[in-house]
């Protein structure tokens, strides 16, 4: 029988190397995450992704929410003037890049199609080594690509898409949304609509026949129908329609005397200024001013409706006269870098870039989970929007939502929309349950 | 019985915007026997020959003024229109009138693009297969929405109506019916009277004119025509452009009606190929009845009670109806014996 003896020296030395080895894999943990993540930059480039429509039909505003992008990136970088990285609060940011490396990017063009979207995000992400994919303007875009984005394990920060199903039914643990959407435009819209149009009305909908239009029109169904309208008809009609004589006839004997256009981007600026040309403005019915409402505007949507915008009253994410410290120092940004105020498809792309850094930043690493934890609950002010919450349950920000009304007397060829109501976050806070979908698990895939 | 004259009105109105386009590419068919799949092109050229010159009549001179500043601190533009200067209210009444005014450049615009067009890459497919034809113009089509897209843009460019023609007309009180109970947008109303205007100087042209003659002779047997010494091509190519014109036309007439963008073409390409189809290929008559009756149809299909009836049928029934006529009628409802059927 060996004779086991130690003294106390020995058993101290041995207790702290016993320490020591146990603990190792812990020190280390987060270099151990370098081998099991989507894109891990290591000591290679960190490159970003913004997937956007260049072409096809909402390929102005998807250029306008790329030239958010790249203002971001030389904000990140420490170029220009800083931006909105001078108000945001907290701040994590240093403003010499992320975690102290310089951010490159690959642009996109998602042709403003559903399956070029998802293809440009996967080439992004194998090809380009994208970190995290960004961009869209259409609720389809954004659902293909934050799928997609779950399955390979990368962030995806969608950009403009206002259809419900981005974060409710749909909803990815990998997807994150910033702008608003259409259960938010409704609950925003209705008191300003029953201030301004009384509380009996007979509503008409013409509705865009895809996954934006319908989320929009239940929305605002519901909403409106809870101040007491009535709905007198909700027709759907083809998206990408040109001429909607055929549709807007109809209204005219339909007993309405209101008609709501659930419309977006190319649809809304043919529907809108038709439904003017059709004299439903300057038309009487139930003993009332027939009126027009286009629950959700955007700026280059309201200059290509000319004049026909006029007085018409809609919802916005953001607009660029709001005079808090964020939108001002944005839009001047913006304006130095390219004469022109953003648009809210510019602004959300800029702020979503900033937000996912800033969650890396604050993370100390890439690692998808962690950068998701970062973001969920997060709290923030000073991007132009109000204090605003990022929601850990469904990834979309709750914010106040503006409502707003085409310029009667524009001062200049930008002053298009005037904000006439502010909807505070609170009133715009819904339980998530009511959409459905499931975030999905944290852990990352390798792609 | 209001909805149904509604939806009359506006089928005739739809109907003729079809008959319009349907017209030249019939012609063009029916003359060289090409397909011209860049005929939707021409109608989107037209609508930007309106852009282009109310572009040119608004032009401004743009000066800053250092005293006010942007909001991202750069001074404020001041714009002074140039040609309200110089013309006082008569250059405010062309601005304003811009759109119809816009024929007049557009008439030599779009004749000219339109023998370029035939001169420079249609006549050398003449005797090429159909689906040559198809290809080359198709792609000379994409090439023609890029160059747009290219100049102006990707956004839609509004045109305005004129001050005085804005509006609806309230037609059932013409008729001593109650008011508003009946009404239609003049423009409209204006484009219906454009096409039919356009359209039967399209026939008088060919019907009452010794080049009308020709023409229609070289649409019967183009070689009896050449060996009687006539230069039938030199003729056909001032057919290509005549037809050019009339897409060019119909498209300024358009752009208060659907702000113009570099897609337009082909929005309309496939609708236009199936009035063509259900007229009859070659057969002028027929694209122009096929026209109305499909704008027609396609209206009261987007009646609520129709669609309540048969859900989507507003976005087949122009598609069922070119199947039911090609099995009833293969040759379209006017089409004749020969053509396309070799």
């Amino acid at each position: 029988m060996a004779n086991f003896r130690t003294s106390r020296r020995n058993l101290l030395k041995g207790a702290g190397a016993g320490i020591v080895a146990l603990g190792t894999p812990h020190i280390f943990t987060r270099n151990a995450w370098a081998n099991q993540f989507c894109n891990d930059p290591g000591s290679g480039k960190i490159v970003f992704g913004f997937n956007v429509p260049q072409t096809g039909t909402y390929a102005e505003e998807g250029l306008e929410q790329l030239k958010g992008y790249e203002l971001a990136i030389k904000h990140i970088n420490g170029e220009g003037d800083g931006g909105l990285l001078k108000t945001m609060k907290p701040l994590a940011l240093k403003g010499n890049g992320v975690l102290g490396r310089k951010v490159d990017y690959v642009t996109g063009d998602t042709q403003t199609n559903t399956d070029a979207a998802r293809d440009g995000a996967r080439r992004m992400i194998e090809r380009d080594g994208a970190i995290m994919v960004t961009g869209c303007v259409t609720t389809g875009e954004a659902v293909a690509q934050q799928s997609l984005c779950q399955e390979m394990g990368v962030i995806y920060m969608s950009g403009l898409t206002h259809g419900n199903d981005t974060t409710g039914k749909d909803k990815r643990r990998y997807g994150f949304r910033h702008f608003f959407n259409g259960y938010q435009s409704g609950v925003a819209i209705a008191p300003i609509l029953a201030a301004e149009y009384g509380k009996e009305r007979r509503a008409y909908h013409l509705t865009a026949d895809y996954n934006w239009g319908w989320t929009q029109e239940e929305s605002i169904k519901n909403a409106t129908e809870a101040l007491g309208w009535e709905t007198v008809a909700a027709v759907r009609t083809p998206l990408g329609l040109g001429d909607y004589s055929q549709y807007l006839t109809p209204v005219l004997n339909s007993g309405a005397d209101l008609l709501i256009l659930n419309h977006y981007g190319h649809d809304m600026v043919n529907s809108l200024p038709q439904a003017v040309q059709f004299g439903l403005r300057e038309r009487q019915a139930n003993g009332k001013n027939f009126e027009i409402v286009v629950p959700m505007f955007s700026e280059l949507m309201a200059v290509g409706a000319g004049d026909a915008v006029k007085g018409i009253i809609g919802t916005q994410n953001w607009n660029w006269q709001l005079d808090d410290e964020g939108s001002k120092t944005f839009t001047k940004s913006y304006g130095e870098a390219y004469g022109a105020p953003p648009s809210q498809s510019a602004h959300t792309g800029y702020v979503q870039a900033i937000l996912y850094a800033d969650a890396v930043e604050r993370a100390g690493t890439f690692y998808p989970p962690e950068v998701i934890k970062a973001l969920e609950g997060f709290e923030f002010d000073g991007m132009g929007n109000g204090q605003t919450l990022y929601r850990d349950t469904d990834h979309q920000c709750f914010k106040e939502v503006l409502v707003v009304r085409g310029n009667e007397s524009p001062s200049s060829r930008f002053d298009v929309l005037n904000v006439i109501g502010k909807t505070p976050r609170e009133e715009v806070i819904y339980d998530p349950s009511i959409f459905g979908g499931e975030l999905g698990p944290y852990e990352p895939n390798q792609c | 019985m209001n909805a149904f004259l509604s939806q009359l009105l506006n089928g005739l109105d739809k109907g003729g915007a079809y008959a319009l386009i349907a017209l030249g590419l019939t012609l063009v068919f029916g003359t060289l026997g090409v397909v011209n799949f860049a005929h939707g092109a021409l109608f989107m050229l037209g609508c930007f020959c309106a852009v282009t010159f109310r572009y040119l009549i608004t032009l401004e001179t743009v000066t800053l003024d250092p005293e006010k500043l942007s909001p991202w601190g750069q001074p404020v533009e001041v714009r002074t229109p140039l040609v309200q200067n110089w013309f006082g209210d008569f250059g405010a009444v062309l601005v304003d009138y811009s759109v119809p005014i816009s024929i007049l450049l557009a008439i030599p615009a779009m004749l000219v693009i339109g023998i370029a067009m035939e001169r420079g890459i249609v006549k050398h497919f003449y005797k090429r297969s159909h689906a040559e034809q198809i290809l080359v113009t198709f792609g000379l089509a994409i090439v023609l929405q890029e160059i747009v897209k290219a100049f102006f843009g990707a956004n839609p460019i509004p045109q305005p109506i004129p001050s005085d023609l804005r509006g609806a007309a309230d037609i059932g009180a013409w008729f001593g019916m109650a008011p508003h109970l009946l009404t239609y947008p003049w423009w409209r109303l204006i484009y219906l009277l454009f096409s039919g205007l356009v359209i039967g100087g399209v026939f008088a042209f060919l019907q009452f004119t010794t080049f009308g003659m020709v023409v229609r002779a070289g649409m019967a047997d183009r070689e009896t025509v050449g060996l009687m010494g006539i230069d039938i091509d030199r003729r056909f190519t001032i057919v290509f452009g005549l037809a050019a014109v009339v897409a060019g036309v119909a498209g300024v007439m358009y752009t208060p009606l659907l702000a113009p963008n570099y897609h337009l073409g082909m929005d309309f390409l496939v609708l236009s190929f199936v009035v063509v189809v259900v007229g009859g290929m070659g057969s002028l008559p027929g694209a122009v009845a096929a026209g109305f009756l499909l704008g027609i149809l396609q209206s009261f299909a987007s009646m609520t009670e129709v669609k309540s009836l048969i859900p989507g049928i507003d976005q087949v029934i122009i598609y069922l109806v070119a199947v039911v006529i090609l099995l009833v009628r293969p040759r379209g409802l006017m089409g004749r014996r020969g053509i396309m059927e070799n």
